[in-house]
């Protein structure tokens, strides 16, 4: 039950002179479960390797396996992987079209072709998952704020019941608040019904609370793959692609530089606390 | 009076129903009351719907006081034969890049402003150079906006702004749209213009990194100002701001807890060298 | 896919034709279409085929780009040859079953095809080499007169120019838009016309909102921006003829009289 990508290589505009890369060469292993931020800054090559996923885009060379099946296979039923591997865009609320949020929440599981008793359970269920408060169910979808809106969307594709839910920077342009709710509510569904959770993202501040591995893209290939730990050790590295590691990675490297015995691979606040006071009393 | 002026500011925002009858209203703007100095950089914080994007636009007569009153550079905004004096005197930059640039090339966007206010040919387009070269996007003065970032649309806009010779300058959220290399870009650019020009920025935001600059900061919430002071004073107040849940930066807040573990640190440490150098002090003294 | 089209999209270069004065290539472009409806004979069709080419070499535009831009319309193009081949009543030449082609169909066909496609070319030269700016400034300034008249032309000029600078920007949107649909599950490709139609309420609803909000948008940023119509106004890049300008208005001339001249002889 996993993703498999084989050699992935995506072209721009192949077969013309202004041919651009996108993607290079990419194999990864998407296992059951995991909570994953894939990080890039703009042009990465994240968004194009993620609409690969759900064959969106298809790869110009190299296959991509979703449960050991080839999705280029010859009759590979794309409606299925679409419905098992749910993708939500940035700015999600830019796609909501119907009269109310409920209706606009049915539109995926209706697509699928479900009984209508299903799709509404399932938009339901969707909506508490989002924790969408009920009384907003029935109102028109653009009468509500920016981070509800952006709720009703995820509920949307929440209502196809995906198994790997992919979210592009799905807390652009929201505020702290609504930032640090929308990821806890993420958080939750990977720990609540096990989905597999893929966070694209440009800022590693975001993710690293959240996630279990990252994902670093550059050049529109892999330049790490690591646990976040493993991946913010290459804070200078990180900086030369226009990334940044958290800030208190760069604490404990300028700590350590100017001697203090302080260990750097902290990356929450809490642990650089610790990790300072006990160099201090210690 | 300061280049802005605000006396018991408040809008409100009526919604009308299908008949045209009143069918509620919100107070986005509570009773604010503020005073800037010509020259300052000035960062007005808050969430999403705290007010801070309407005060903003009463800065540039884009909309008119419910009650109280707003001053710029001595016009009263009520008065409409001032307006375009105004608009002139506190220019303004907005959330997001695509839907601001008019020009199809980006020294016709810059020149935009300049050719509304009737200025000379030949004086445009010095003033679109200077501009552009402020910003540093003059070598992308022939691109099409299409072609650029979202921080290079950023800077294009605000060298259309700069172009106008506005006193001051308004920026509505500049970057929030953007990714963090734009983010500082476009930071960068602001600075810029606040310290080399001597322009007057009020900059609004809702990103805690970006105000560590400014001489100045307003902390709004639910229309009105609920925290105001220097950056240091703002940050020093942990709790406060973590109540208002806005995001401290994690220097800050690394301070904060390390205070709390009970060592003597200063309240309202900015920045990462701050920081070392404090723990140094300790460290010799301990 | 929608971005292919490169009709109408400004090419950035340096060269002659960019440097020439927006209404000269207005008057151009609308002269040389006119020109094409003159001919008699296919010689006149080779003369405009040479100018153009000339043209294009002039402008710097890769020939290739500017193909590549036909594309989109070639499914046009295709209709209208096969109506003309069809449907011209005529002496026939082919018949298949209830087919029928005739002489005079073939005929009006090629010089349909011909017409259209050199129609094409010609007008996204201008285009090509004019910032859709300086275009709508040109077409201002030589429909002045019409104020007279109280057409307002000044506003005519300004919204074809923001619509021309929103084009490519609703494009990408629309691609998007239709890819965050298609991954609900939205099938725009199949059933038929009905379903078609109604496939395409998902996709329109938000890009009708989402172009009334960047109209809200722009027109808050233009006001901001002292824009108040276009009295009182000075331009940036005013047009003023040049001596190349008379030149080119020579050339053009020269050429009109050329083509329809032997265009016009009856073979």
């Amino acid at each position: 039950m996993a993703i498999e990508l084989d050699h992935v290589d995506y072209i721009y505009g192949e077969d013309t002179p202004l041919a651009v890369k996108a993607l290079d060469d990419i194999c990864l292993t998407i296992p059951d479960g995991q909570f994953i931020g894939i990080i890039g800054h703009t042009g990465s090559g994240k968004s194009t390797l993620m609409q690969h996923l759900n064959g969106l885009i298809r790869a110009t060379h190299g296959d991509i396996r979703y449960c050991g099946e080839s999705i280029y296979a010859k009759d590979y039923d794309m409606r299925t992987l679409r419905s098992n591997v749910g993708l939500v865009f940035q700015y999600p609320e830019h796609q909501l079209f119907e009269i109310d949020v409920f209706t606009d929440v049915c539109f995926g599981p209706r697509n699928l072709g479900l009984s209508e008793e299903e799709v509404r359970s399932r938009a339901e269920e969707a909506l508490l998952q989002v924790g969408m408060p009920r009384e907003l169910w029935m109102q028109s979808p653009f009468e509500l704020s920016g981070g509800q809106k952006r709720r009703a969307a995820i509920a949307g594709v929440l209502a196809m019941k995906p198994r790997v839910l992919i979210l592009d920077e799905p807390t652009a342009g929201l505020d702290p608040k609504g930032r640090e709710e929308i990821l806890q509510q993420i958080k939750k569904l990977q720990t609540e019904s096990g989905m597999t959770i893929l966070l694209v993202s440009h800022s590693m501040d975001d993710v690293a609370e959240y996630v279990e591995r990252i994902i670093v893209m550059n050049g529109g290939r892999v330049m790490y793959d690591d646990v976040p730990k493993a991946v913010f050790a290459h804070a200078k590295e990180l900086e030369e692609v226009g990334l940044a590691a958290p800030q208190v990675t760069y604490v404990m490297q300028e700590l350590r530089g100017r001697g203090f015995e302080v260990t750097t691979d902290a990356t929450t606040v809490e642990e650089a606390a610790q990790a300072i006071f006990d160099c201090l009393k210690g | 009076m300061g280049i802005i002026k605000t006396i018991e500011l408040v809008h409100e925002y009526v919604r009308h129903d299908e008949e045209g009858n009143v069918a509620g209203k919100a107070t986005a703007v509570d009773h604010v009351s503020l005073d800037i100095a010509q020259g300052e950089f000035i960062a007005i914080l808050g969430h999403n719907g705290s007010g801070k994007s309407t005060l903003a636009k009463h800065m540039n007569a884009i909309l008119c006081p419910t009650e109280g009153t707003v001053w710029v550079d001595g016009m009263n905004t009520t008065e409409d034969d001032k307006v375009w004096q105004i608009r002139q005197t506190a220019g303004m930059v907005f959330q997001n890049p695509d839907n601001q640039i008019i020009g199809q090339v980006v020294e016709e966007d810059v020149g935009f402003g300049a050719e509304n206010m009737g200025v000379p040919t030949e004086e445009i387009w010095q003033r679109v150079e200077e501009s552009l070269r402020a910003v540093g996007m003059y070598k992308y003065r022939k691109y099409s906006p299409n072609k650029l970032s979202g921080g290079q649309k950023q800077r294009v806009s605000i060298a259309g702004v700069l172009a106008m010779h506005p006193k001051c300058i308004v920026l509505d959220e500049p970057t929030a749209m953007l990714d963090p290399n734009g983010r500082k870009e476009v930071i960068r650019a602001v600075r810029g213009l606040n310290q080399v020009e001597g322009v007057t920025v009020i900059l609004i935001t809702h990103y805690m990194e970006e105000i560590i600059h400014a001489d100045k900061v307003f902390i709004m919430d639910e229309g009105k100002i609920a925290m105001q002071g220097t950056p240091r004073e703002i940050f020093s107040r942990v709790e406060e701001l973590k109540k208002l849940r806005l995001d401290v930066p994690q220097v800050t807040l690394l301070a904060y807890e390390l205070q709390k573990k009970g060592i003597d640190l200063p309240d309202g440490i900015l920045t990462i060298r701050e920081l070392a150098d404090e723990l140094e002090k300790l460290r010799k003294i301990g | 896919m929608l971005r292919d089209i490169t009709l109408g999209q400004y090419y950035q270069t340096d060269s002659v034709i960019h440097r020439l004065d927006a209404r000269v290539k207005l008057a151009g472009t609308v002269l040389f279409i006119v020109s094409l409806f003159f001919f008699h004979n296919f010689l006149g069709y080779l003369i405009a085929a040479l100018f153009l080419a000339l043209v294009i070499r002039l402008s710097g535009v890769p020939f290739k780009y500017m193909i590549k831009g036909m594309r989109s319309i070639l499914f046009l193009l295709l209709i209208t040859v096969c109506f003309n081949l069809f449907l011209t009543p005529g002496e026939p030449v082919l018949a298949l079953w209830k087919i029928t082609i005739t002489r005079e169909g073939v005929y009006t066909a090629l010089t349909m095809a011909v017409r259209l496609t050199m129609l094409i070319i010609g007008s996204s030269v201008m285009t090509l080499t004019t910032t859709p700016n300086n275009l709508t400034d040109g077409m201002e300034k030589s429909m002045r007169p019409l104020r007279v008249l109280h057409v307002p032309v000044h506003e005519i000029a300004m919204m074809m120019s923001i619509a021309l600078r929103f084009i490519p920007i609703l494009l990408e949107e629309t691609d998007k838009i239709m890819k965050a649909q298609i991954a609900r599950g939205a099938d725009f490709e199949s059933g038929n016309l009905v379903k078609r139609a109604r496939a395409m309420v998902p996709l329109l609803v938000p890009l009708f909102i989402s172009a009334f909000r960047r109209a809200n948008d722009l027109a808050m940023a233009m006001e901001a921006r002292c824009y108040r119509g276009g009295d009182g106004r000075t331009k940036m890049k005013p047009l003023i003829y040049q001596k190349r300008d008379f030149a080119a208005y020579g050339c053009l001339v020269l050429y009109l009289v050329v083509s329809i001249a032997i265009g016009r002889v009856a073979l």
